[in-house]
């Protein structure tokens, strides 16, 4: 219980009194109550030089505060000044056409699109641009499907990190890729053979790297591969080593990028995953990054994709 | 009015208390519903069609929200990862907004076209399948079960009533031809409402399966138009900084 006889300072109640607690009148501290006012200087300084106040349809756009940034016209390419009062998204637009990180990313950036590709390859300083810059586009738009160390994941997105290739590993054919995209696609063969077939053409795929498969039936499978009943030929060719203008998949190397025969434990298991993909057939997009990235972007990004499978 | 009655009345009291902080928010919400350049004036941006709309409903239920914002902020670590900044127009037929600021993965606002749709059927599946550092749930229910649609008129009439224009009537249909355009009109029609939410599964198929509409299909068809329907490259570079 307090004493209500002891009040500091002496001042009177305010008639609050709660189970003997009593709120008396003393004032604030004088540093309260000067802070306060320097808040509401600060406030008035604000609605001076910021966006305030609505007034009607419009606002109170402030003054001493102006940001200048470019227009850029869509069309032509001409640069036309404006002058606005501050506002977040004049200060995103000065910020990237005028800021000291932006200027010496662009000062690299025009050198860059001057370049050749084998300008860029030759040049350690321009790689070295092209690995810190596409290190961050392609972590932010490529890694999802291909993974942060261009891996891939097997029967879904191809691995860029090896020297296999399906549409290309020329630093132009890896550009044309992100540029327009990909869709790789196979027919599906499940009602085009017979289970016979099948198991033939899956025991010839197989002998192609390098399995011990039955010789019969790799000598029927080659004989459908490369025939009308198949007509696998079409895209793989006959010598069944891929074509890289339909991104059809060279299937005499030990490199499986749909099925997983690596992956698999026995030969059965091998032989499952094959037959797997010709009878369902394939169908893989990429979407194209034409419209999402820059020009300069995608000649970055073809950089270090090339990179990083010992491209071609 | 004395003190005393305000604190031993609780009831009261909230109410006070409940009518100061609505003066807090009122002041600067309600001048923006005036001003002209509030929202921006830009061509494409239109209501989701029936399954998008679905597709939305789900990413509502499944609590994306709680872990991905859609809203691009004007500054440049965002722009360089994002893309342009989102315009108030691109949300102005959401009810309610997704935008948030709580951003455990990414923000979705351009995700739309990103990626294939096989990827993101694959990735709301079994996220670590194909980004092994993800911490994002796995979502495998969405392609087993199948989507639910039969109130899907009801759905895009309760949005009518908040003022998304679904047309019901001819003279609103006629309204959105001329809004949208044809194509866009014929979507927004409710007494069509399921066909065309059948058609676009169909013609869509997102989810990869044909047989079937899952609710993955309407998942997949609403975040693959995310972000997409303003096409930036009409407008000059700084164009939307005269809106603010």
């Amino acid at each position: 219980m307090s004493n209500s006889n002891q009040k500091s300072g002496g001042a009177p109640s305010t008639g609050h009194n709660w189970d003997g607690i009593e709120e008396l009148t003393n004032p604030v501290p004088r540093w309260w109550i000067w802070s306060f006012y320097f808040t509401v200087v600060i406030c008035i300084i604000y609605w001076i030089i910021y966006p305030a106040w609505p007034v009607g349809k419009s606002y109170t756009t402030g003054t001493f505060n102006d940001i200048t940034y470019n227009v850029v016209n869509k069309d032509t390419g001409e640069v036309k000044e404006v002058t606005t009062h501050w506002n977040t998204r004049a200060l995103l637009m000065a910020d990237m056409q005028r800021g000291k990180e932006a200027l010496k990313q662009k000062a690299y950036m025009d050198e860059v699109a001057k370049a050749s590709f084998d300008d860029i390859l030759s040049d350690p300083e321009k790689m070295a641009f092209a690995r810190s810059l596409a290190k961050g586009i392609y972590g932010d738009n490529c890694a999802a499907c291909h993974g942060t160390g261009g891996t891939g994941v097997v029967g879904l997105f191809p691995n860029l990190a090896d020297d296999d290739w399906l549409w290309g590993g020329k630093v132009e054919q890896i550009q044309a890729s992100i540029e327009q995209g990909r869709h790789g696609y196979m027919p599906d063969f499940k009602n085009t053979f017979n289970a016979e077939q099948l198991d033939a053409v899956t025991e010839y795929v197989l002998s192609l790297s390098g399995h011990a498969m039955d010789s019969k039936k790799v000598a029927t499978g080659k004989r459908i591969f490369n025939g009308q009943e198949g007509g696998c030929y079409y895209c793989h060719t006959s010598k069944a080593t891929g074509m890289i203008s339909v991104g059809a998949a060279n299937l005499t190397d030990s490199i499986w990028t749909i099925a997983d025969v690596q992956g698999a434990a026995s030969l059965e298991a091998k032989k499952a995953s094959v037959k797997s993909v010709i009878a369902n057939g394939v169908s893989r997009k990429m979407p194209a990054w034409s419209e999402r990235l820059s020009a300069n972007d995608i000649k970055l990004l073809s950089v270090y994709v090339h990179e990083l499978g010992g491209g071609k | 009015m004395k003190h005393d009655k305000i604190e031993k009345n609780l009831g009261l009291l909230m109410l006070f208390t409940m009518v100061v902080i609505s003066i807090g928010g009122l002041v600067e919400i309600v001048p923006l519903f005036h001003i002209n350049d509030t929202i921006e004036k830009v061509e494409g941006v239109r209501p989701y069609t029936p399954l998008e709309l679905r597709g939305r409903d789900i990413y509502q239920r499944e609590g994306c929200y709680l872990c991905h914002s859609q809203m691009i902020r004007p500054f440049r670590d965002e722009a360089l990862r994002y893309g342009h900044y989102s315009l108030a127009a691109e949300s102005k037929y959401d009810h309610p907004f997704q935008w948030g600021s709580k951003r455990t993965g990414p923000d979705l606002a351009r995700v739309g076209e990103k990626y294939s749709n096989e990827w993101q059927v694959q990735h709301l599946i079994a996220p670590r399948s194909v980004v092994p550092e993800s911490i994002m749930p796995n979502y495998p229910w969405l392609m087993k079960n199948d989507l639910a649609f039969s109130d899907i008129a009801d759905r895009l009439r309760a949005l009518k009533k908040v003022g998304v224009p679904y047309s019901e009537s001819k003279a609103e249909y006629e309204a959105n031809v001329k809004e949208f355009g044809q194509d866009v009109a014929e979507m927004l029609d409710i007494q069509k409402a399921q066909e065309n939410l059948i058609k676009q599964a169909q013609s869509g198929n997102y989810d990869g399966d044909a047989n079937r509409i899952t609710e993955m299909e309407a998942m997949v068809a609403y975040l693959q138009m995310l972000g997409t329907l303003v096409d930036f490259s009409q407008y000059d570079e700084g164009h939307f900084v005269q809106f603010r």
